[in-house]
């Protein structure tokens, strides 16, 4: 039996996709953390509260979002893996905050876990912030880089990305859950650090008077060498586009090197679910319901919102010309719909199943609109 | 094989405690399990519940349209989930505070035990919870009792050892009722 052979595996621990968060983060060397409660992620604040000091960090309630999202500028101007999380209303308080340090081009974890809007909707699962979220959400022309886990472990594993990422690029990085995803329990594997992305150990946290060769823009007291400047203010003639210029650039090379996702059955799918977090689980769910019924059904879970991946959307004809429609199905009335409409250009049809406000589009809900399609 | 198991009753009676130990034991046991909790507003006397998830197959949604097992604590859940069973379907019923049982039968097996006046016979109202949890794996046995007599032993803190073996006591108690 198969699972006679997992109870050979490295010892397993029942924990929420908000506990797991927070203990990928502290394990991927997050040494700041500063929140103010909102339901669904208390657990997560709770965790970092409880934690956080223990690990040789510095765990901050503060006064309100905005606080904390000024906070996490600076000691990530300090150098330190810097981190804040919040729900969808708290997470609109600190696009301020993201555009400066966007600007300012820092490193920084930001953990929205949506729930129900607009306004101060209420405490369910929602993915209603997935234009905020890929959009910049904040003014001026900007990017978060966007993960999006769809299960416990994976919103553990991806919290060492998402510091790595936000070190390699100076860039802040949004990781979306939603209230299911930050409530569920399951079996989490923990792991030990080594970075996705470098295979380079990471600068944790810099001591007072010591740059390295890592974090040269840091702040860490100038004596031996000329001061470092961090600053979204520029009013020189010139000097803000060229920021916006090099912003680009980055952008660019973010989009050609980092865009991810998962998929299956896409070689003969005469429908692929496109799906994302907690709804690709729920699709995938339907796919394999309805592969048990002989229904060539295929799944396409985007893990990186931005970048969005384009290329394999735009690849799908070629690979399988049997492939008629592309079903996306979100807790929203479509949002990243409309990436995948633009990333296909017109090529195939796209058909959308949604529900927002707290509504769960279910598996049989799925199977039934892919059934009508089919 | 997979179960899907609602687990309804009042604040304060354990509900989330017998899902936590019910989704441990079925890890422990290495297969897949979610556990989805009620997080609304929740108060103590008010309902609460939360939905377990057993499978040898990775589990998609963590949310439960219709369960293969439903275990209601009190009445006003009863009322609250009668309709969120499959066909066929187990429906366990504390008939300490839910009396009536008002669920049609046919196409369903219906257990109904007083929990709660067992766990006051053996000293202590809060283990109702425990009793339900072994009446469920009696029956179905959709997780070893041993795995779940080792999380009962573990998960209680420093201060609180001295209830674990009421809890595993009342486990055993409820394995009767329900095998």
């Amino acid at each position: 039996m198969k699972s006679k052979s997992r109870q050979k595996e490295i010892k397993k621990i029942l924990m929420t996709g908000n506990e797991a968060i927070a203990q990928g983060a502290i394990d991927a060397g997050c040494r700041f953390y500063a929140g103010y409660p909102i339901t669904p992620q208390n657990e997560l604040t709770a965790y970092m509260a409880r934690c956080m000091p223990d690990s040789g960090g510095v765990f901050v309630q503060s006064e309100s979002e905005v606080a904390a999202i000024n906070m996490v500028f600076g000691a990530s101007c300090a150098g330190a893996r810097s981190m804040t999380s919040s729900s969808s209303p708290g997470i609109s308080l600190k696009q301020e905050g993201i555009s400066y340090i966007a600007g300012a081009e820092l490193p920084a974890v930001v953990v929205n876990i949506m729930r129900g809007g607009p306004g101060l909707g209420n405490i369910w699962p929602s993915q209603s912030d997935y234009f905020q979220a890929t959009r910049g959400g904040g003014h001026g022309d900007y990017h978060s880089i966007v993960l999006a886990p769809s299960s416990v472990q994976e919103a553990y594993d991806l919290m060492f990305l998402a510091f790595d990422l936000a070190d390699n690029y100076r860039n802040p990085v949004m990781v979306l859950g939603d209230g299911i995803l930050g409530q569920m329990m399951e079996p989490l594997q923990v792991t030990s650090h080594k970075s996705q992305v470098t295979g380079q150990k990471a600068v944790v946290c810099l001591p007072i008077g010591k740059a390295t060769s890592q974090k040269t823009w840091a702040l860490t007291g100038c004596e031996g060498r000329n001061p470092n400047i961090i600053k979204s203010f520029r009013m020189k003639e010139g000097d803000l586009e060229k920021l916006n210029l090099a912003l680009q650039k980055k952008y660019k090379a973010i989009r050609q090197k980092e865009a991810r996702f998962e998929s299956l059955f896409l070689e003969d799918a005469k429908i692929i679910i496109v799906a994302y977090g907690t709804m690709a689980r729920i699709a995938k769910g339907a796919v394999g319901m309805l592969r048990a019924k002989g229904k060539k059904a295929g799944l396409l879970r985007p893990i990186t919102l931005w970048p969005f991946p384009e290329k394999v959307f735009k690849d799908l004809q070629a690979r399988n010309s049997k492939l008629k429609t592309l079903l996306v199905t979100e807790m929203s009335y479509g949002q990243m719909l409309e990436d995948v409409k633009l990333a296909l250009d017109g090529k195939l049809k796209v058909e959308f199943l949604g529900r927002a406000g707290g509504g769960v589009p279910t598996e049989e809900d799925i199977i039934r609109k892919a059934g009508k399609i089919l | 094989m997979t179960e899907k198991i609602i687990i309804a009753g009042a604040g304060g009676q354990g509900i989330m405690l017998l899902g936590k130990v019910l989704a441990e034991g079925a890890m422990r046991e290495g297969k897949y399990v979610t556990w989805l909790p009620s997080y609304g507003a929740e108060v103590r006397g008010g309902t609460a519940h939360c939905m377990v998830i057993i499978s040898d197959e990775p589990i998609g949604s963590p949310y439960i349209d219709k369960a293969d097992t439903l275990i209601i604590m009190n009445a006003p859940s009863l009322n609250k989930f009668r309709d969120r069973i499959k066909n066929k379907g187990l429906l366990i019923v504390n008939s300490s505070l839910a009396p009536e049982a008002g669920v049609a039968s046919e196409g369903r097996h219906i257990l109904r035990c007083p929990f709660t006046d067992l766990a006051l016979k053996m000293g202590n109202i809060k283990i109702a919870n425990m009793i339900a949890l072994g009446c469920f794996i009696g029956k179905k046995k959709t997780v070893n009792s041993r795995s779940l007599l080792e999380v009962i032993g573990s998960i209680a803190p420093e201060h609180k050892k001295g209830l674990i073996e009421i809890n595993q006591k009342a486990l055993e108690e409820g394995m009767e009722l329900g095998g």
